[in-house]
């Protein structure tokens, strides 16, 4: 890519991604939540990708680790519905709310939900990583 | 207990607990898979057993205020425990089928992620009680199935994916539509309080019936009924012989008639029109699937046609009314999700050994595989009505309950597309398994593994006809005909404790 | 009347799907078909006066919310209809590898 995209996207990148984990770990105060803030974080490496080309991000075109955090996140989101019913108590439940109730509007507050939302930041960010990382850099041997 | 949340728990918990696991060995693997599902099958038949009152589950704990529901619910009363039944009983034979089948694909791990939550999203569905819920489990269930469908990655299997996925997600987007005009009408998501507030409404908005016009394209796209069907005859036969009996014995069923048959007797309400829509559209799919089904060389596509024969069947006992209909209707369900899965299995041991589908190419393959065409053949006939298999009592009932309601003509359509479908059956029987070997291959029969599963299901369809008798009729089959004949107010007053 | 353009952009999106030949024209049909069904649901939800449904700790600020509750579901069908569109490209790239085209003219395999 040109000079000019070069030089924006090292500024933009951390930019993006600081937006995208503070829209995460803000989600039960502002909007956005787990999704809209793991696209964002998705986003940036995107264009870490197309602004600087496949070598110099070293990505390797083999199995990425974006699949492994992306397993790792989406079974951290069913633990947490699942301890719902190692609390006795219904499935997706609030545990952390049942177990210290917190203040309100503060960012340590509303018991599990900043739990799930950063499982399913973690989860989006890496799925849609993998996602166009298949779609463009990873080419199998053509087929004839 | 309450064993309402494991039903959706389970199978979400091990396809996500998968990736960690994909460096272990196969035999490991395998085990998991099939323990989990031998254990939702036996957490089936045990609700069916120990049937009790509706039961009703608070999902995150979010009981109603006022009466009124804010939470998502999970119901299961009798319909519920009849569709689990069917759904993880047929999963697991399947799944017992296929430990050995998929050795020809490179990637069983990535076909048992698929697979559970294919099997979770079915689950769902017949558990929700709230709207929105039945289209999210919708969708988790149909693309797994779309993804299983091109599992083999082949041309015929992805232009099928394809044509299923364009397909499936217009119809999920006229059920979206339904459910938001529904939304508006009625302010809450939950099925049972939509009644309630459809029927405090003395005069209900002409909108309901453009609702019930969306839900039935929808619903029924996904069901294969006639107007609709153009996906099915590709899908079926490109799809891994497995996931072809799940697509077509449970998947068509979970996700087409159960959702039509609860949002239209227990949410919206039966009118007359609609029982002469589904009875026309019945009698359509009826005829169309046996026609084609006839002039077939492929033999999985016919089978495929056969399957839009028989939800043809299932429609008409539904579009009755009566209770001896639904009884009918849902017995024909549950066999034909035993019949039609069986004789799928066997058309996948038939590839697995020969290597073709096409029925020119293949003959005399009765003396070389003993128990798939044994089974074949009892499934076959199962299907087309030859007593005392269990599809003649089904077929009987649906007919006895038509000429009880004066149709005669649906029933002599009824009666006509049952002579069709022992019709292509023979002649499955005549190319495929009688006569003598057309092929120089070595052909033997297929696995033990393989050929448990067809033989319990086989021997299924012989004894299901005793479902019919007073004792076990009475938990499993009048139950689920209750929930559907009793409507709306039962159904609120059940779920939302009067 | 906002209603009645969003339902426009269904029929474009059903017009793409019925009478394109490209796959990926198709694959956009698609897509445009759940973006105008996901905006019909966020705006089956606008009360007249209504602000944004955030609960902030001001005081003074008005406690007349739009309905949350469509936001909500419209967020679950996005992701949703991210799923189908990621699946339908994914297949549409492995079709183009087999037939070096996207015409979906050419890919008729199965007939009858």
């Amino acid at each position: 890519m040109t000079l000019i995209v070069r030089s924006i996207a090292r500024w933009m990148i951390p930019s993006i991604f600081l937006l995208g984990v503070y829209v995460v770990l803000h989600g039960h105060l502002t909007p956005g939540g787990g999704f809209a803030g793991g696209v964002l974080v998705a986003g940036s490496f995107v264009l870490s990708i197309l602004a600087f080309g496949v070598k110099k991000n070293k990505v390797e075109t083999k199995k990425e680790w974006s699949s492994l955090t992306e397993s790792i996140g989406i079974f951290l989101f069913w633990f947490l519905a699942f301890l719902g019913i190692l609390w006795g108590s219904y499935f997706f439940l609030n545990v952390l709310t049942k177990m210290s109730p917190g203040a309100r509007f503060h960012l340590f507050s509303a018991g599990s939900i900043p739990l799930y939302n950063l499982a399913i930041g973690i989860e989006v960010a890496s799925a849609l990583f993998t996602m166009v990382f298949v779609l463009m850099v990873f080419r199998e041997k053509e087929r004839p | 207990m309450n064993t309402i949340p494991y039903f959706v728990i389970v199978p979400l918990g091990v396809a996500f607990l998968f990736p960690f696991f994909s460096r272990a060995k196969k035999g490991i693997v395998d085990f998991l898979v099939l323990f989990s599902e031998g254990f939702l099958f036996f957490l089936a038949l045990w609700n069916v057993a120990h049937a009790g009152e509706v039961q009703v589950y608070a999902m995150g704990g979010w009981k109603s205020i006022g009466g009124i529901p804010i939470g998502i619910y999970l119901v299961m009363d009798g319909l519920t425990r009849l569709m689990l039944l069917v759904v993880n009983g047929i999963a697991f034979w399947v799944l017992l089928y296929s430990i050995v089948y998929m050795n020809q694909y490179t990637d069983p791990w990535k076909y048992y992620i698929l697979f559970l939550l294919l099997i979770a999203g079915l689950n769902g569905v017949v558990l929700t009680g709230d709207l929105f819920n039945l289209f999210v489990f919708v969708e988790i269930a149909s693309i797994s199935a779309y993804a299983l469908v091109g599992f083999g990655l082949e041309k015929e299997a992805l232009e099928a994916s394809i044509k299923y996925q364009v397909l499936g997600g217009i119809a999920s987007m006229f059920i979206l539509w339904g459910i938001l005009l529904l939304y508006q009408l009625t302010g809450t998501l939950n099925m049972a309080d939509i009644g309630r507030v459809i029927l405090a409404n003395n005069h209900p908005p002409h909108a309901l019936h453009w609702v019930a016009g969306l839900f039935l394209a929808g619903f029924g796209l996904k069901s294969a009924i006639v107007p609709f069907h153009a996906w099915l005859p590709d899908a079926h036969p490109s799809a891994p012989s497995p996931i072809s009996a799940m697509l077509s014995g449970v998947v068509i069923k979970g996700l087409g008639i159960y959702p039509l048959c609860r949002i239209f007797f227990n949410v919206l309400g039966f009118e007359s029109i609609l029982g002469s829509l589904f009875l026309g559209l019945g009698g359509l799919s009826l005829l169309l699937g046996a026609f084609c089904a006839l002039g077939q060389v492929d033999m999985k596509r016919l089978l495929a046609y056969s399957s839009i024969n028989q939800i043809g069947f299932i429609l008409i006992g539904m579009g009755v009314g009566t209770p001896l209909g639904v009884l009918g209707a849902l017995f024909h369900l549950m066999n034909h999700a035993v019949d039609k899965a069986l004789l799928f299995l066997n058309a996948g041991s038939v590839e697995y050994a020969t290597g073709t589908r096409d029925m020119r190419k293949l003959g005399g393959l009765r003396a070389l595989m003993p128990v798939t065409s044994t089974t074949f053949f009892l499934g076959s006939f199962a299907i087309g009505g030859l007593p005392p298999l269990n599809g003649f009592w089904s077929k009987l009932l649906i007919i006895f309950a038509l000429v009880e309601k004066r149709q005669y003509f649906m029933a002599l359509v009824a009666v006509l597309g049952s002579i069709l479908s022992l019709g292509y059956f023979i002649k499955i029987q005549r190319n495929v398994f009688l006569g003598s070997s057309k092929t120089d291959k070595k052909i033997q029969e297929v696995p033990w593994v393989m050929q448990i599963s067809v033989i319990v299901l086989a021997i299924f369809s012989i004894g299901m006809g005793a479902l019919l008798l007073s004792p076990f009729r009475k938990t499993v089959l009048d139950p689920a005909v209750q929930v559907l004949e009793r409507g709306c107010v039962h159904y609120l007053h059940s779920v939302l404790g009067g | 009347m906002v209603y009645g353009l969003t339902l426009v952009l269904f029929f474009i999106g059903l017009y793409g799907i019925l009478f394109k030949k490209n796959l990926i024209k198709i694959a956009i049909g698609l897509c445009i078909l759940e973006y105008a069904m996901n905006l019909l649901f966020a705006l089956v939800g606008y009360r007249k006066g209504g602000v944004a449904p955030i609960v902030t700790s001001q005081e003074g600020a008005s406690s007349f919310f739009v309905d949350p509750l469509p936001q909500a579901l419209v967020l679950t069908a996005i992701v949703i209809g991210l799923g189908t569109t990621a699946l339908l490209l994914a297949f549409a790239v492995r079709m183009y590898r087999h037939y070096q085209t996207f015409d979906v003219e050419e890919m008729r395999k199965l007939q009858g």
